[in-house]
């Protein structure tokens, strides 16, 4: 089928729902295949990190953490900025969905983050770490446009006011990053290391790479299981829904 | 370019006109900026470590502050729409009420900086790069405020959460504005930092009136 | 007297929902020159919404409205300033004089007529020079509704003009209207007191919501 016309059928509802629906248990088979496999190669697999022995293995879950949370601000705002300009209401769902989603998967990086932290530095919180705290003011460019939304009693303005905000957050996303690294730099100490294994070997670069792929397609899934329940709340009143709510097949 | 005087030369006539709106965020700032030394030692060398660092908070909370009214008072009296509806484009008309709160709210913070500043114990020599930093800071500080109140515009007590919005977009001024500060007071040269601040003010001053002209278009929808 | 059916405000099928509910579908009605269109309903039923739609602030749900052709959200600036719009609020800074304002609005739309004359007409001219957060509501509406008179739009689009004012107020504007559509212009007059026009000003379209 053409590229184009399976798009457009695809910004409709109720054919994004049936193939949500369908394409939702895949979704979940494979990241939990990859998931599994990413950490039984990180934990079991890889050999001890040379400096820092078996600590270093968190990687497995605060770099994929930390990644999503970036891939799903940029997916965020971009769909809000393609339900503003072209009015789809698609799109606007699939920014509300990614929200608490990238939301989450910041603050794990964030939590992760912190649990490396403790056996490098001591502390859980290093300030003097930029990747830290710029995953921090991601956090709150998040909750930030969750609140901004929540503001909202007309679901209309909700949608379009925040796209404004994401998209404004989107551009300076990067700015704020190279700031805070920057900034960071500035004040690098001996005793400040940063998050990072000195050398990376192939053994233990591979379950890394798979787990990556494995949170993307895990994202991917939380936010079309989401995306479905946005649909129909929005659409609650069409009469595709009501069929659905009486007939229950599909 | 008319419509931008036009617009210019009344927000600065009523601003005149409501002069504790004008003197609010400028008392805020003193008022901040005097009460942070009480949270630590009054010790010289503290004071001189961290002054900077109150100052540019200071000056952020308070120029989020100073335009907390820019959109809402049009939007009570009907202004915003007639606005909105006017031939002259509703992103010159923003850029024209920013300058103004700029010019009000703005310039007098960058004069009362340096008495601040040398009460901190900074160095009369830090001065002039504290004046320029806060000079190129703050117009993207009023941007990214004017922002918050227009995507705020419509709500009811929406001023509230300007400061969540916007503080994180905030970080890069307060760094490169809080750095070249500190060069100063360690005696270094600053200009990388400032043309930063620049660049930042750049982008802020010709994107920012357009995303708030969107904002304010969807709120008065 | 026949019409170029693409000029005029051309209203159709328009369908306006307020959250969950329809306020009204497939609405069509056609305005041109020297014509006023009535617009009743009861507090609620969407008058105030429609006109808004008329005037380009909000997106209908469906069908559209065009001035002279071209949809009102996407008018040139020209075009644009032939439609005046007076909502609910009097669009008066309450910290500038009556005169400020009406200079100032005046100016934005480079309209035409003195400021002076107007105040004489709207029985303000001892109010001139007062900021407009001490005038009484009738007045800063005679005030609000004078900024019509400064300008040249060929379109009136007024939402419940007559709030608030008194019989002297109702005949000035009144006066208006039928001297802007003696002269061609056009007007869209939303109002839940549409006995206080009866008569006055002849309708030749009404909607009822």
């Amino acid at each position: 089928m053409d590229f184009v016309r399976w798009f457009h059928l695809l910004a409709s509802p109720p054919h994004f729902y049936r193939f949500a629906r369908r394409i939702s248990p895949w979704l979940a088979t494979l990241s939990l295949v990859l998931i599994v496999a990413g950490t039984y190669g990180g934990l079991v697999l890889a050999p001890p990190d040379y400096v820092q022995g078996d600590g270093f293995r968190i990687i497995y879950v605060h770099v994929p953490s930390a990644y999503i949370g970036m891939l799903a601000y940029t997916v965020m705002a971009g769909a809000a900025a393609i339900g503003f300009v072209w009015r789809i209401k698609l799109a606007h769902a699939v920014a509300v969905s990614v929200a608490p989603v990238g939301a989450s998967f910041t603050f794990l990086a964030l939590v992760t983050g912190a649990i490396w932290g403790k056996p490098m530095w001591g502390t859980y919180w290093q300030w003097g770490d930029a990747r830290l705290v710029f995953e921090l003011l991601l956090l709150f460019l998040f909750l930030g446009y969750l609140v901004l939304r929540a503001s909202f009693d007309d679901r209309d303005k909700a949608d379009r006011v925040s796209a404004i905000l994401a998209a404004v957050g989107a551009i300076n996303v990067p700015i704020i990053h190279y700031s805070v690294e920057w900034w960071s730099t500035l004040h690098q100490g001996p005793t400040i290391a940063r998050l990072d294994s000195p050398s990376i070997t192939p053994d233990m670069l591979v379950p890394l790479l798979i787990m990556i792929v494995g949170f993307t397609v895990y994202f991917a899934w939380l936010v079309i299981v989401r995306l479905q329940g946005e649909v129909l709340e929005r659409e609650r009143s069409a009469r595709w829904v009501q069929q659905l709510a009486a007939g229950g097949a599909e | 370019m008319d419509a931008f005087v036009l617009v210019l030369r009344r927000d600065l006539k009523i601003a005149f006109r409501r002069w504790a709106e004008l003197a609010t965020p400028l008392l805020f700032f003193v008022i901040v900026a005097s009460l942070l030394p009480l949270a630590m030692s009054p010790e010289e060398s503290q004071l001189r470590g961290a002054g900077t660092g109150f100052l540019w908070v200071a000056a952020l909370l308070s120029s989020l502050l100073a335009l907390d009214g820019l959109f809402s008072n049009d939007a009570q009296d009907g202004t915003l729409e007639q606005l909105a509806l006017s031939p002259a484009p509703l992103s010159v008309i923003v850029l024209a009420k920013t300058l103004a709160h700029w010019l009000v709210s703005g310039v007098p913070l960058i004069v009362l900086a340096p008495p601040l500043a040398l009460s901190f114990y900074l160095p009369a020599e830090a001065l002039p790069t504290l004046v320029g930093a806060l000079l190129l800071a703050t117009p993207t500080l009023s941007v990214l405020a004017a922002l918050g109140a227009a995507l705020t515009v419509s709500l009811r007590g929406g001023g509230a959460i300007i400061g969540l919005l916007v503080l994180p977009l905030t970080a890069p001024v307060l760094i490169f504005g809080a750095r070249a500060t500190d060069l100063a007071v360690h005696g270094e040269p600053t200009l990388g930092p400032l043309y930063l601040l620049a660049a930042l003010a750049v982008l802020a001053i010709s994107l920012g009136p357009l995303a708030c002209a969107a904002a304010l278009r969807v709120g008065l929808e | 007297m026949t019409q170029d059916p693409s000029t005029g405000l051309i209203v159709s099928s328009l369908e306006v929902w307020r959250g969950e509910r329809r306020l009204f579908g497939d609405l069509s009605f056609e305005l041109h020159s020297g014509q006023v269109a009535l617009i009743t309903g009861p507090n609620g039923a969407g008058k105030t919404t429609l006109l808004r739609m008329l005037a380009g602030l909000s997106v209908p749900f469906g069908g559209d409205v065009t001035w002279d052709g071209t949809p009102v959200q996407r008018l040139a600036a020209e075009p644009r300033a032939a439609i005046a719009y007076q909502g609910h609020l009097d669009g008066l800074a309450k910290n500038l004089t009556v005169a400020e304002n009406l200079a100032f609005y005046r100016a934005l739309w480079a309209g035409e007529g003195a400021v002076e004359p107007l105040l004489d007409e709207l029985g303000l001219t001892e109010f001139a020079d007062r900021e407009v957060r001490y005038l009484s509501a009738g007045q800063c509406r005679r005030a609000g509704l004078g900024c019509l008179r400064l300008r040249r739009a060929s379109l009136w689009l007024l939402d419940e003009p007559l709030t608030n004012l008194d019989a002297a107020g109702v005949d000035v504007v009144t006066g208006w209207l039928q001297e802007h559509t003696a002269n061609g212009g056009a007007a869209v007059v939303a109002t839940h007191q549409a006995d206080r026009l009866d008569g006055a000003v002849a309708v030749a379209v009404e909607v009822e919501l």
